[in-house]
């Protein structure tokens, strides 16, 4: 399978991105300014700064050429992940509901969490067991999950929470202790913890290797390819 | 037209920075301050105002998270 990692002006995460898709598949960078998603099968959107996050973060990023590509993508049922400042793009961009406000502590974090996976029904966690565990770290100032009341009673009963901080282990003041959540298509994911930061023993835990793992999974059962 | 847009969490999120703020007036001798919420001021000289409230929501503020106000257009001096 083909992913595509976009790279925004700011974005920091991408190489590690492309690199963990590597393991699943082939990885190909696109570029902010191009229209052309090159024929992937699934989009990273990853990590950083983009765009400085000069306003708020995300707010100008969606408005990126690509990012309207990647909305007709999603549309058409296109399987998106977004990571951290990838989630915050996605959710200012109305692709995925809620928003990401500032920590509660008002303090950068970065540190490795416990995350429990809630649902495995969906192409991001399909390879995981409902309940497991994942150490994933996070890094940010700005994760802290909001929806409001209606919007989140909604998420939850619609089973759109994929991730869950582990009980005592949210780090940022997220409602629900949400870590990762999908839109009602359940094709458009986002996450504030880091899989594409732990793929590889070397560097730590691996509970990364679920998302994408399942990713290629999913992918593979659509078009009939071998995994 | 120079025009102020003030943006502020909006009502019942919690506002850490707010709070953060209202811990410390006390600490100086400021008492008896309440509900304090920190925001941002956006400033600006417009053709045409009456398209500020679209440039409120669609990249301004964003509208699940903040309120916003126009407060304040004048004629731009030069």
């Amino acid at each position: 399978m083909r992913f595509g990692v976009i790279r925004f002006p700011g974005s920091c995460d991408e190489v590690d991105a492309q690199l963990a898709c590597q393991r699943f598949g082939e990885a190909v960078i696109l570029w902010h300014r191009d229209r052309d998603l090159k024929g992937v099968d699934a989009v990273v959107v990853p990590g950083g700064f983009s765009y400085g996050d000069y306003l708020r973060v995300g707010a100008i990023a969606r408005f990126a050429p690509v990012m309207e590509e990647v909305a007709e993508f999603a549309a058409a049922g296109g399987i998106v992940l977004g990571i951290c400042n990838g989630f915050q793009v996605l959710c200012e961009a109305g692709l995925l509901p809620g928003a990401l406000l500032p920590n509660t502590s008002l303090r950068f974090i970065f540190r490795q969490v416990e995350l429990e996976i809630v649902s495995v029904d969906s192409p991001f966690t399909g390879a995981g067991e409902s309940g497991q565990r994942l150490s994933i770290p996070v890094k940010h100032t700005t994760g802290r999950y909001y929806a409001p009341d209606a919007e989140l009673a909604r998420l939850e009963a619609a089973d759109q929470v994929l991730l869950r901080y582990a009980p005592g282990e949210n780090p940022n003041g997220s409602l629900n202790d949400i870590a990762g959540v999908c839109n009602e298509a359940r094709n458009v994911f986002g996450l504030m913890p880091h899989p594409e930061h732990a793929v590889d023993p070397l560097t730590g835990p691996t509970g990364g290797l679920r998302i994408f793992e399942s990713i290629r999974a999913h992918i593979a059962d659509r078009t009939g390819a071998p995994a | 037209m120079r025009a102020r847009v003030l943006v502020k969490p909006k009502a019942g999120i919690l506002d850490p920075q707010g709070q953060a703020v209202e811990r410390a007036l006390p600490a100086l001798g400021f008492t008896g301050v309440r509900n304090v919420h920190v925001g941002r001021l956006i400033e600006l000289d417009v053709e045409d105002p009456d398209r500020l409230p679209e440039m409120c929501e669609r990249l301004l503020t964003n509208p699940l998270i903040e309120d916003y106000e126009i407060v304040e257009t004048e004629p731009v001096t030069s």
